[in-house]
């Protein structure tokens, strides 16, 4: 078994180093599709497996699975020490389930694409990232995961390079990370400070780090990992790289920026639980800016016409939920939540996919992300459109679907975090109204794209199904997005698998939570997840009525009777253009003028300065080289005297 | 008596020689008061008792060197150096240097006249030389008359008459 | 009478002051062969001072080893043939210079600037 763990890990750095390698030196190679595609999904699948295996046979003890010393310097000894315990195994079979079926569904998503064995190779990269992240034992190799997913998301978000907006998307990705990043650096570095204060050995791993009492650093070691988590996991106010982050390919949207790079920041947090625990401002923190992200984003997402817009705000609206559940201290509702929006969300990208893939194919509409023109594909893609609704369904929160379990819970935790009235309550509110506004947005997207009138152009060809390699991991994310809610049954079933026989082993939630909502009795319990569920019905359904009836007219509609407003969500809310004026502007400016004069004057004066220096310098000793013998006769004998005279008085 | 005066004559005359050999702007005039001074440097050397190397001193420094100088000097020519007289930077400092070099010398070797140099000197026979020679410095001897010879064709080498094609 | 007794001082303070005038002579006369002859000069107050020391330091040497005292005249004896080879080639190269500048002055002979 040992050395099945150990793959888990290797395989699919071993994959990426043999598709990269071998793609770059080789053309031949590079042109095997289907060979390079075979070995991009054997190295994620057999980690799947691997994992399974180990889920399977867990007892409930941490498997550790150290490999070697990475550094020794003084007290700090880092080592690449993995471990799979009840968290990182849920994570890992999310990661290595949903990389699997998105490495198959990219080999016929990437078909013929030039870089086909570079995006293999990048995505097998970032699936080891993403090991690292995850599996991990202590907080440099997991920093080192963090980093690497970072690099792949850069590497694939630009992955059409040639194209400027896709290769600034991109950088803005990169640039935005790397502020969460420094954050997490000094969270590190206050960690070092204060484990190697006693002259103990410092090892990074999470047991020494959880175990140890930060005093009053406490509350800023949460808070910088906040930071950094808002950074990767897309939270105001570093969220606004994840929308550009859609330039990247469709399935790679699905994988990182949907399903597993995204939702670093909540496993990190949940891992980190005992430090937030002990810092609850920093935890209402946490629930504000979550419930901030959560509701702008949903706005946001109501307003846009490009199909991986509006699922990309809807993921940052999601990992909003996410937080807010993290914020209130249930962090098992929040993993939930990751596992369950990794199902739908991956099929609902995926799903968009496979939509752009045939409008790209009729080669008549300009714009294949665009829904204007779409509408009534389901006739045409029914394995696509049956598992978008699907998934749409589950996202909205519909009973009995995956959604409606993981989301209920988060808003119960809201509800239930205080006795009494709080701050809570009011977040539990907003949570709610966005809970709404998900299914609403979800089924317009849905309407628009696959129901109602056809209004792509229809001469020439007709959008057609994609081929199976593609539509069986539709199916397969659908059914998981249908059932998946099963494992975290509400609390007062008291069969909430995930929960009470999994997570709660190694995560201690706020038990408050539960107290509460025992002391509230049974009957308010039941009556808010009936409230959450017939809410969910009727956004789901005002959505349809609404759309089927007016269709793109309702938009119209809307931005009638919404105004302002409706202009503020269009316009995303002018984060970028608050940032471009805010910070990039003046920094830009800042480097036009103030940092070339610094430049030419400062910098280049330097350097003229040496060469000028150098040069008059060497026009005065140039001098000394007459040519006369004579001369250097005399230069010679004098430093002898010179050096006499040391020799004797010296 | 005599071996002291003998010293001081000698050591007046091959300090005279020096300096005609500086001042004198005729090379032939510089030559013969080099000459001078060789012979001078041979008396010193019989002086101290060293009775080979004063006549090897005169044959070939005062022999063979002297007359192979004053022949070039024939054979090229010379004139008298012209506008010597003038004094620059560089001659200034030459003989500041002069000066000072001799000051620091004198001021290292001072202790010295604590030792005597009068007496004999076996070292300084003929046989003392020749058995040495044969013996312990058989090598170096030997890389001498290599030398010697590569002097020889180097010479001959660079002073040929080249006829340009 | 005792102060003019000659001992290893004044054949140095000799030695040191011809091999001045000879170093001055080199770098004031324009003259390559004077030049030459100066440097011969040098070359002979060294010689002196040489044999001065060996006298100076006249011991036995052990058996089987070259004694300090027959290591200055040796010295002497070398110099004096190096001495010679020097002087030849050095003439062969003045004659050599003459034949294509036309003089020996040296200050005319900067060739070694750049």
């Amino acid at each position: 078994m040992e050395i099945l763990y150990t793959l888990i890990i290797l395989l699919p750095l071993l994959g990426s180093a043999i598709i990269g390698l071998l793609g770059l030196l080789s053309k031949p190679f590079s042109r095997q599709e289907g060979l390079i595609g075979a070995i991009g999904t054997l190295s994620v699948a057999i980690p799947f497996v691997a994992v399974v295996l180990a889920f399977l046979n867990f007892d409930g003890e941490a498997i550790a699975i150290p490999l070697f010393t990475w550094m020794k310097a003084g007290q700090l000894t880092i080592s690449f020490h993995y471990s799979l315990d009840q968290l990182s195994l849920l994570m890992m079979l999310v990661v290595t389930g949903v990389g699997s079926l998105i490495h198959i569904y990219s080999i016929g998503y990437m078909k013929n694409d030039p870089g086909f064995y570079k995006y293999f190779a990048y995505l097998n990269l970032f699936i080891f990232a993403m090991t690292n992240l995850v599996m991990g034992s202590n907080m440099v190799v997991m920093f080192l995961g963090w980093e690497g997913v970072g690099l792949c998301s850069y590497l694939l978000i630009g992955f059409w390079y040639k194209d400027m907006l896709k290769a600034n998307a991109a950088q803005k990705a990169f640039v935005a990370n790397r502020i969460g990043d420094f954050a997490m650096l000094v969270a590190m570095f206050m960690i070092y400070r204060d484990l190697s204060v006693e002259g103990a050995e410092v090892t990074f791993s999470y047991k020494e780090i959880l175990a140890h009492n930060f005093g009053e650093n406490t509350s800023w070691i949460a808070f910088l990992v906040f930071v950094a988590a808002t950074g990767k996991s897309a939270q105001i106010p570093l969220f606004v790289w994840l929308p550009d982050a859609m330039a990247g390919p469709t399935p790679v949207s699905a994988l990182i920026h949907a399903a597993t790079m995204v939702t670093a920041g909540i496993y990190l947090i949940a891992r980190m639980h005992p430090v937030f625990e002990a810092s609850p401002e920093v935890l209402t923190i946490v629930v504000i800016v979550a419930a901030l992200t959560a509701i702008v984003a949903a706005l946001t997402a109501i307003a846009q016409n490009d199909i991986k817009k509006v699922l990309a705000y809807s993921t940052v609206s999601q990992l909003g939920f996410m937080f807010m559940a993290l914020g209130a201290g249930a962090y098992t509702v929040a993993i939930f939540h990751v596992v369950t929006h990794a199902f739908f969300k991956a099929c609902l990208f995926l799903g968009s996919g496979s939509v752009i893939h045939a409008m790209e194919h009729m080669h008549t509409v300009e714009d294949p992300q665009d829904i204007r023109t779409m509408g009534g594909l389901r006739k045409y893609m029914p394995a696509t459109g049956t598992t978008f609704w699907i998934s749409t369904l589950a996202i909205s929160g519909i009973i009995p679907l995956s959604g409606f379990f993981s989301k209920d819970e988060i808003l119960a935790s809201l509800y239930f975090h205080g006795a009494g009235f709080d701050t809570y309550k009011i977040i539990w509110a907003v949570a709610l109204f966005t809970a709404v506004l998900t299914a609403f947005y979800m089924t317009r997207l849905t309407i628009l794209t696959f129901e109602g009138e056809e209004r792509f152009p229809k001469e020439q060809k007709t959008p057609h199904e994609s081929p199976a390699t593609m539509t069986i991991p539709l199916w397969i994310l659908a059914g998981l997005a249908a059932v998946g809610g099963f494992m975290g049954l509400p609390h007062f079933t008291h069969l909430n698998w995930l929960g009470h026989e999994w997570l709660d082993k190694i995560i201690e939630n706020n038990h408050h939570i539960h107290e509460h909502a025992e002391e509230a009795g049974l009957g308010l319990e039941i009556g808010l997840i009936a409230l959450s569920a017939i809410l969910a019905i009727v956004g789901v359904l005002y959505a349809r009525n609404f759309y089927k009836k007016y269709g793109l007219e309702g938009d119209l509609r809307i931005e009638r009777s919404l105004g302002g407003l409706y202009r503020a969500m269009q316009g995303k809310f002018y984060f970028d253009e608050f940032y471009q004026r805010t910070l990039i502007g003046p920094f830009t400016w800042f480097g036009q003028n103030v940092m070339s004069w610094l430049e030419e004057n400062v910098v280049d004066g330097a350097v003229k300065g040496v060469s000028e220096g150098v040069a008059s310098i060497g026009e005065v000793f140039r001098r000394l080289q007459s040519g006369l013998i004579t001369n250097y006769v005399l230069i010679v004998s004098l430093g002898a005297l010179g050096m006499l005279t040391y020799l004797i008085f010296g | 008596m005599l071996p002291i005066l003998l010293f001081w004559v000698f050591a007046a005359l091959g300090i005279a020689g020096a300096i005609g050999l500086l001042f004198n702007r005729n090379p032939v005039y510089a030559a013969l008061s080099l000459v001078v001074n060789f012979f001078s440097i041979a008396g010193l050397y019989l002086s101290l008792s060293a009775e080979f190397l004063a006549a090897i001193q005169i044959l070939v420094y005062a022999g063979a060197i002297m007359v192979l100088f004053i022949f070039v000097i024939m054979l090229l020519n010379l004139q008298e150096e012209q506008g010597v007289t003038k004094f620059d930077t560089r001659r200034g400092i030459a003989f500041i240097f002069g000066l000072g070099f001799i000051a620091e010398m004198v001021f290292v070797l001072k202790d010295m006249s604590q030792n005597s140099v009068s007496g004999t000197y076996e070292l300084g026979k003929v046989e003392a030389i020749g058995s040495e020679l044969m013996t312990q410095y058989l090598f170096p001897f030997e890389m001498i008359s290599v030398i010697l010879l590569s002097a020889l064709i180097g010479a001959i080498v660079v002073a040929r008459k080249y006829t340009h094609s | 009478m005792e102060f003019l007794t000659p001992n290893a001082f004044t054949y140095l303070a000799v030695a040191v002051i011809m091999f001045a005038l000879g170093a001055v002579g080199v770098m004031t006369r324009r003259n390559g062969i004077v030049v030459f002859m100066c440097v011969e000069l040098m070359l002979n107050s060294v010689n002196l001072s040489l044999v001065t020391f060996a006298k100076m330091h006249e011991v036995a040497g052990t058996e089987g080893l070259p004694s300090p005292a027959a290591n200055g005249s040796m010295l002497v004896f070398f110099v004096m043939c190096v001495a010679a080879a020097e002087a030849v080639v050095g003439l062969s190269i003045v004659i050599a210079l003459f034949r294509n500048k036309l003089n020996i002055d040296i200050n005319n002979l900067n060739i070694f600037k750049w």
